[in-house]
Parts: C-alpha cells; sequence; structure tokens
C-alpha cells in the first residue's frame, strides 16, 4: 500500500512515458500503413506520389497558417467525438451527435445576437451553454423514449438526425423566424464580441481547440472520478449487475445521453463562435459522423479523443493543399482516413504481428529439433 | 486397457505474473474417461485451452498417436479429431438447432444453404449416438441439458475421438447428470476417450476410470480411480486435508427479519410461477430452500430483487412493508445483502477493477465520495482491506473483475454483500461452480453471519449443501412451499420425495 511513495517521480514519469510510447505505436504505424496504401491509391490515378504526400503534410502542419488551420479544423469533431464516447461508455450508442451539433449551432448562433453589450468574457460562455442545453434536450428525447418505451436510441436518433437537418434548414429558409432578413439561408451574423479571435499573428488558430481540451478534462472527471460517471460506466459495462446493486439504470442512461447531448451542442455553438460567425443551413459536412471514427481511434478516451481529432482535422486541412499542389481528388482524403481506422480497428498492429512471427518462428525451430532428435532415435 | 492416443509433455504455459501449467505431463488412453481435477485456478482449463489450441503453448510438444503435432488453433484440434464442451456453451441462442449444429460446416447446395440436409445431419447423427435432439426448436428455448448434448453431438459430428468436458455438471440437475454419464459411457464404449475437468469429488468416482489431480500449475498425481478415496483426492487437490463437515452451533433464533405470506408471481413468459409462497426468517437461522431448477427459485429473487414486481401478497423485512414496486437500492437501505444466482451476469462488472466492483451500492456513500470527486485513497483502503479479509487472490486491487477465477469473483462479491453488515443476506446458489476450497470458505462466511446474529436464506440446487447449512429446510416445488422440516427431522429421503412433488402429509 505504502510502496507507491517510495518510487522516486523520475521514474515514475519514465515509465509512465514508456507505458505512453507503447500505446502510441500502433496508431502511428497504423498511420504510416494508410499513408502506404494511400500512396499506391495515388500511383494509381496518375499523380505524383512524393508531391501528393508532402503537400499533405505541409499543407496540415508546414507553417503557423496551416497548423491553425489544422486546429480549427479539429475543434468540432473533438467535441463530437467526446459525445459520442460518453454514451458509447455508458452503453449508448449515439449516432445522434449530428443533430445535436445543429441544434446546438443554431441556438449558439441565435443566442449570440441577443445581448451586444455583455463583455466576451460572460458572453462566451454563455453562448456555449446554450448550444449545450439545446443539445442536450435534443438528446432527451431519444433517451427517454429509450427507457419509457424501449425503442432503441439508435433508429430514433437516425430520424432526429433528419428533423434536427430540415428544421435548422427551415428555421433559416426564406419565411423561417431566424432568417431576418439575411440574403442567404442564415442566421444574421452574432455580436462581435462572440467570435473568437486569432491567438497567433497570420494564423487562423483561436482558443476553441484548447477550450475543447478542458471540456476533455472535464468529461474524464466526470466519468471516471464522480461516482455518477462511476454508475454510468457500471450501467455501460454490465446493466443487469448494475440495476443489481442498486444503480437506477434509467436515470443514468438518461444522464449520459444528455451529457452526450451537451457536449455535441457546445461543439456546434462552437463552430458558430469561431469559424461562421453565423448559422448556414445545413452547414456541417457530418462533424457528427466523423465524430464516431475520431472516438473509436481514440479508443474512446478523452485523452485519445484529443489526438485523434487534431490528426483528422490535420487531414482535413492537408487535403486542401494536396488537391492544389498534386492534383488529387479532395476525396482522397476521406479514403485515407478510412484507412486509418481500418488498420487500427483491424488489429494489423505492429506489437501483434511481431509476437505472431516470434511465435511461429519459435514453434518451427522446437519443430525441426524434436524431428532431428526424432531421427536420432531412430 | 487401450493404447495412449494423446501425450502431452512437459507444457508450459505463461500467463503475465503466473505461471498456469508449470511442465505439466498427461498421458490419455484410448477408450478412458480421464478426469482432470483441482481447484479454480489450478490450471486444468487452461491445459485444456492449450490442446484444444485456444492458447499457444510457451513450452512443450504434444504427440497425437505417437506423432508430434503443433496445435495453434481449435481447427487444428478439430482435425486431429479433439473436440471440446465448454462451460459456458458457445451456442447461439436465435438459431435453431439444426442451425448452430452445422455452424462452420454448412452443407450447401449450388451454393446455397441446404437447411433440410442439415437437418437430416442432425436427425442421423442423434440416432447413431441415441442422443434425442429435435432439430427444429431454437436453442434459447431448450433446457440447459439439450443444449449440452448439442454441443457433444457436434463435436462427435467433427469426429471427435477424444471429447473434453469442461465442467460438463455444473448446470445440470441430479437427474440430469445422471443422464450424461449415462451418455458418456456409451461413448467410451464406442472407443472414444473422454477428459472431464471438474472439482467435484463425487463425480470422479462415478464416473472416471483415471484421474489426474492438478494443484497451482502441477499435475500432483495419476491414480486409477477405483484405487483412491475421496478424502485422498481432496487432500491431493488442496494440498491440505479438508474437512467437509460443516460445524454448527445450536442457537437460539431472535426476531423475525423477512416474511413473505401468500406471494404470486409469474415469470417471463408471463405464467404463474409463485402461486401463494410463505415463508420466514428470523434472526441467527439459516433457512434453506430445496427444491428441482425451475419451480420458482429464479423468480422468487427477481421478486427480491425488485426485477419482477409481484401480483399479490406481502413482504416485509422486519417491520418495514415492501411497496408492490420498489428498487433493489430499497432492499439495500433495509439491511438486505444479496447474492446473486448468476455470478457474471448480476455479480461482478468484469471491465471493472475489483475496487470498483467493491464499491457497487456504496458510491453514493460518504465515506467513498465527496460532494463531487470520489475519494480514491478511501476507495483504494476499502479494497484493500477486504481484499485482505476475505482472502480475495488477486495481483492487485487495480485487476479487471473478469480476470479473476470464479472463486475469487465469488468472494468480491461476498465481501461487498456482507459489508453492508446486513440484517439479511440471501444467498442464491452461493458455491455454484466453485471448487472445495472456495466452497469451504463460503461456508465459514455464511455461518459467521449467522453466528452475528444475522438472517439467511438459502437458495440451492445441492441438497448437501442445504444440508450441511440449513437450520430449517423448506421444500419449494411448483411455485408454492409444500413441506418443512427443522434440521433435526429432515432426511435426504423425505425431502428427496418432497422435491418430486409429493405433499407430505401423504408419504406419512
Amino acid at each position: 500500500m505504502n510502496s507507491k511513495q517510495h518510487i522516486p517521480l523520475s521514474l515514475k514519469i519514465r515509465s509512465s512515458l514508456i507505458a505512453l510510447a507503447k500505446k502510441m505505436l500502433d496508431p502511428v504505424v497504423a498511420i504510416f500503413l494508410a499513408l502506404l496504401v494511400g500512396s499506391v491509391i495515388i500511383t494509381f490515378t496518375g499523380d505524383d506520389v512524393v508531391l501528393a504526400i508532402s503537400s499533405l503534410v505541409l499543407g496540415a502542419f508546414g507553417n503557423l497558417r496551416s497548423l491553425g488551420q489544422s486546429f480549427l479544423a479539429a475543434t468540432p469533431i473533438l467535441f463530437t467525438g467526446l459525445a459520442f464516447a460518453v454514451a458509447y461508455r455508458s452503453g449508448i450508442f449515439n449516432i445522434g451527435a449530428e443533430g445535436q451539433f445543429l441544434v446546438g449551432a443554431i441556438a449558439g448562433a441565435y443566442v449570440g445576437t441577443l445581448f451586444s453589450h455583455l463583455p466576451a468574457f460572460i458572453y462566451i460562455p454563455i453562448v456555449l451553454a446554450s448550444g449545450g442545453i439545446v443539445g442536450a434536450l435534443w438528446a432527451f428525447l431519444p433517451a427517454i423514449l429509450k427507457i419509457k418505451l424501449g425503442v432503441h436510441e439508435v433508429i430514433n436518433v437516425i430520424m432526429l438526425n433528419k428533423i434536427a437537418l430540415y428544421l435548422t434548414n427551415w428555421l433559416v429558409s426564406v419565411d423561417g423566424p431566424f432568417r431576418q432578413g439575411s440574403v442567404q439561408p442564415a442566421t444574421p451574423f452574432v455580436c462581435e464580441v462572440v467570435r473568437l479571435q486569432p491567438i497567433l499573428p497570420k494564423s487562423p488558430m483561436n482558443v476553441g481547440y484548447f477550450i475543447g481540451i478542458v471540456v476533455a478534462y472535464l468529461m474524464y472527471l466526470i466519468m471516471w472520478k464522480t461516482s455518477s460517471g462511476y454508475q454510468m460506466r457500471a450501467v455501460g459495462y454490465n446493466m443487469h449487475a448494475a440495476k443489481f446493486s442498486g444503480i437506477n439504470a434509467e436515470s443514468s442512461i438518461v444522464k449520459a445521453f444528455m451529457i452526450s447531448g451537451a457536449l455535441a451542442g457546445i461543439g456546434g455553438a462552437m463552430e458558430i463562435c469561431s469559424v461562421f460567425g453565423r448559422f448556414y443551413a445545413g452547414f456541417s459536412p457530418g462533424y457528427g459522423f466523423e465524430g464516431i471514427a475520431v472516438s473509436l481511434l481514440g479508443n474512446n478516451h478523452p485523452a485519445g479523443i484529443i489526438i485523434s481529432s487534431l490528426l483528422f482535422g490535420a487531414l482535413k486541412t492537408g487535403a486542401m493543399r494536396m488537391q492544389i499542389l498534386a492534383g488529387t481528388n479532395v476525396n482522397l482524403v476521406k479514403v485515407l482516413q478510412a484507412l486509418i481506422i481500418f488498420f487500427v480497428a483491424g488489429k494489423w498492429s505492429i506489437t501483434e504481428l511481431y509476437a505472431r512471427y516470434k511465435e511461429k518462428k519459435r514453434l518451427s525451430d522446437r519443430g525441426s529439433v524434436a524431428n532431428s532428435q526424432k531421427g536420432e532415435n531412430q | 486397457m487401450g493404447n495412449a492416443i494423446l501425450r502431452l509433455e512437459h507444457i508450459v504455459k505463461r500467463f503475465p505474473g503466473v505461471l498456469a501449467n508449470d511442465h505439466v505431463s498427461l498421458e490419455v488412453q484410448e477408450g478412458e474417461i480421464l478426469a482432470l481435477l483441482g481447484e479454480n485456478g489450478a490450471g486444468k482449463t487452461t491445459l485444456m485451452n492449450v490442446l484444444y489450441g485456444l492458447y499457444s503453448m510457451d513450452e512443450g510438444d504434444i504427440y497425437y498417436k505417437g506423432d508430434r503435432v503443433t496445435i495453434s488453433c481449435p481447427k487444428d484440434a478439430i482435425k486431429l479429431g479433439i473436440g471440446m464442451v465448454h462451460q459456458h456453451f458457445m451456442l447461439i441462442d436465435h438459431l435453431t438447432v439444426a442451425e448452430n449444429f452445422i455452424l462452420g460446416c454448412e452443407p450447401t447446395d449450388k451454393g446455397l444453404l441446404n437447411l433440410k440436409k442439415a437437418k437430416k445431419i442432425v436427425q442421423q447423427c442423434s440416432q447413431d449416438y441415441g442422443l434425442r435432439i429435435e432439430p427444429d426448436s431454437l436453442v434459447a428455448d431448450i433446457s440447459v441439458g439439450e443444449q449440452q448434448r448439442l454441443e457433444i453431438l457436434k463435436s462427435l459430428h467433427r469426429g471427435a475421438q477424444i471429447l473434453i468436458l469442461d465442467e460438463p455438471t455444473a448446470v445440470l440437475t441430479p437427474q440430469k447428470v445422471e443422464e450424461l454419464y449415462r451418455v458418456l459411457r456409451d461413448l467410451k464404449a464406442k472407443g472414444h476417450s473422454i477428459i472431464i475437468i471438474t472439482h467435484k469429488l463425487k463425480e470422479i468416482k462415478e464416473i472416471s476410470d483415471r484421474v489426474a489431480v492438478m494443484r497451482s500449475g502441477k499435475i500432483v498425481g495419476v491414480h486409477n480411480t477405483a484405487s483412491v478415496s475421496t478424502e485422498q483426492l481432496a487432500e491431493l487437490m488442496v494440498g491440505r486435508p479438508v474437512v467437509l463437515e460443516v460445524k454448527k452451533e445450536n442457537q437460539e433464533v431472535g426476531k423475525n427479519i423477512l416474511s413473505i405470506s401468500n406471494l404470486h408471481a409469474k415469470d417471463y413468459r408471463n405464467l404463474p410461477a409463485l402461486r401463494g409462497l410463505n415463508l420466514r426468517v428470523d434472526s441467527g437461522e439459516i433457512v434453506g430452500i430445496a427444491g428441482i431448477d425451475g419451480n420458482g427459485q429464479s423468480e422468487l429473487l427477481q421478486v427480491l430483487s425488485g426485477f419482477t414486481v409481484r401480483d399479490e401478497g406481502e413482504i416485509s423485512i422486519g417491520e418495514h412493508k415492501l411497496p408492490k414496486k420498489f428498487a433493489q437500492r430499497e432492499m439495500f437501505n433495509h439491511g438486505v445483502g444479496h447474492i446473486p444466482e448468476d455470478r457474471m451476469k448480476m455479480g461482478i462488472i468484469s471491465n471493472f477493477t475489483i475496487a470498483e466492483n467493491l464499491l457497487l451500492g456504496f458510491e453514493h456513500d460518504s465515506r467513498y465520495t465527496g460532494r463531487l470527486i470520489m475519494k480514491k485513497e478511501a476507495i483504494h483502503d476499502r479494497a484493500i482491506k477486504l481484499i485482505e479479509e476475505f482472502d480475495i487472490k488477486t495481483p492487485s486491487p487495480a485487476t479487471e473483475g473478469g480476470k479473476l477465477s470464479g472463486g475469487n469473483q465469488q468472494k468480491v462479491i461476498l465481501a461487498r454483500e456482507i459489508s453492508k453488515n446486513p440484517d439479511l443476506l440471501i444467498a442464491a446458489q452461493p458455491t455454484r461452480g466453485l471448487d472445495v476450497g472456495a466452497i469451504e470458505f463460503v461456508y465459514q462466511q455464511l455461518l459467521a453471519q449467522r453466528r452475528a446474529g444475522k438472517g439467511i436464506l438459502l437458495i440451492s440446487f445441492e441438497l448437501d449443501e442445504i444440508f450441511a447449512l440449513s437450520d430449517r429446510i423448506l421444500v419449494l416445488y411448483g411455485g408454492e412451499i409444500i413441506a418443512e422440516f427443522s434440521q433435526a427431522e429432515a432426511t435426504i429421503k423425505e425431502v428427496g420425495l418432497c422435491m418430486g412433488g409429493v405433499r407430505r402429509n401423504s408419504h406419512e
């Protein structure tokens, strides 16, 4: 029990660094393999592989501008990734982050137009919170249907995704109440104080992603350090045992669903503050769904999601440069994303392959030894 | 006795931190029933999993009919004629018997699945081996005994010469066990070799020709069954003399703790399962409920844990009358601990650590959580304390619950429920699937609770267990308590008759 006090700090740091490196090895190899297969595809389409890959990497990380762009692109999927992870850890398959993201975004965009005299440090949290609240309410619907009527959440959230899409479209349509004289199908611009400002010169990067990291940490605290999170995870792992020990599984499911919806909703409002400044009809290219991949790639853990969202954001940003310089199809990057997921999910991990190789070698070595011994005996 | 059909030599299998098989050598003869005896965690299942290709061994050789063979996956094992029936059946509930039967070697007709042929295969096979089975029923609808028969047939159909059965009687009622024995003797007569993994001494004496005893990863003895006594086997297995007799002092009962009157409830198919059940448990006594599986035991437990809402009847915990609909939480709050009948489903969250598993039900307790954040130290210390007190064998409190052996999982549950300091302890099948050492431990704990003046409701299919522990024995039949015996007057014969539905006054 007392042993943990005797381990020197430097050793602890070293061992945790080694553990981290080991954990990172597989995703890194997966990315490498994905690029390798991607290169083959690029060759087949007749483009210059070296130019394509180098422009992909430079386009994502080459200078402050593109780096900032990568962080911007990573922000919404960081939130939707966290949203998926909370639900997943609690035994719910929330593929409805897309809908929750949209309603959160339009709520944020609406609230962002109301109080022009508020200072930014009060107003921005209000806007984000309004997105979170509306997202949570949007998620409350499938949650209550699940626990009261036993309707599987996947069916409901798929329908609610569509409803959210068309509802928000209608709100900013010609006769929509949120359009207010704008030429495009969009809400008016939010107040200037609500918009996040670049924090570096010559870079669009703002604090959005870092707010996301703070939110990720909060999510970690909720899920792993509070008794409510403990109950949610218990229900997620084994609903029977959780119920049997006196946990109210129904309320735990509602809680998890609403936290998940809130995270997606905050992500939507954040996207308004950070990039668009107003709500455009159908401005999300599927951030909710990308969140699923981000979460799974990050092992449904906030720390993993912080990294995987940045990776996906970087790929998206780099893809544009790759398209311009190397002339590759912009959808190629989606292929790359799919390949990364494939290599991660398929456990094509180097550690495993190496272990298998060693195993085979050992068996065949001993096989030949045994056979030769047998020969001598005869 | 025939020739050795299979020879394992110096098998070594390591798991992180554990040497599961330590240079194990074993021979299986043609046409024999070999029992592999050992406590949970002794390495029996590991050894058989190595043989079946589920684990790869670290060292050692396997010889089949004299030739060295490499078994790196179950396919290799099946090809050689080795079949395995796991303790937890590998069947798909929502497919029919025939569909399950052909899984992995489906008969096809121009590329399409030929279910008619599949049915014929099942019928043929069932005739050949004299094992009756209905190809069209859903696996979910057939009994556990039939599921086991299906698994055995499946292995035989794939040409199994050597059949490995992992704890085959753990899930069976006494009558079904007899049936299984008959089947195994038939197979032996047909020249099959059978390996039974077990920790039940009675079973070994009954069915096996030879017995190999394993303890902490090693074979500590191989004997002809006829030439060893049950006591010798128990001692070999545990490594010290074992007292299977339970010593219990007489003591006065105190106030009433649980009383149930005229309880009616339905089962999951909405058919009446409990029909006016009455019982009471007082402090300081163990009340055992004997009965054959399916007479309302599960439904009674479901009602008592708040999962099933009763139709009629009163349940009181002490002075407190339970409302019709109540949550498990309410039982906890009124001092009821409950050891569930299904350990893996209800008792343990396998992905949770031991510390987290021990915390279940206490997560809102102010000793373990602050207003927002849980108290890591307090939770850890509690786990350490309980692990020590209940002798739970685990590398650390941070080990996942699913990685422990069954006996240690049961200890985790016992520790948790007893640490609630309950007035009433409901113990459902508390020793199901446990080895002798763990059973002894569970009995000691239950008796200690009795000494401390708690009331204990024991529900078990093991008649020996009921007799060993109970102060009063109630017989549950058709959803009613049809007989009550005091410990002094109860005889196995009379209780057995009641379990079959014969009312007590009629056999006097």
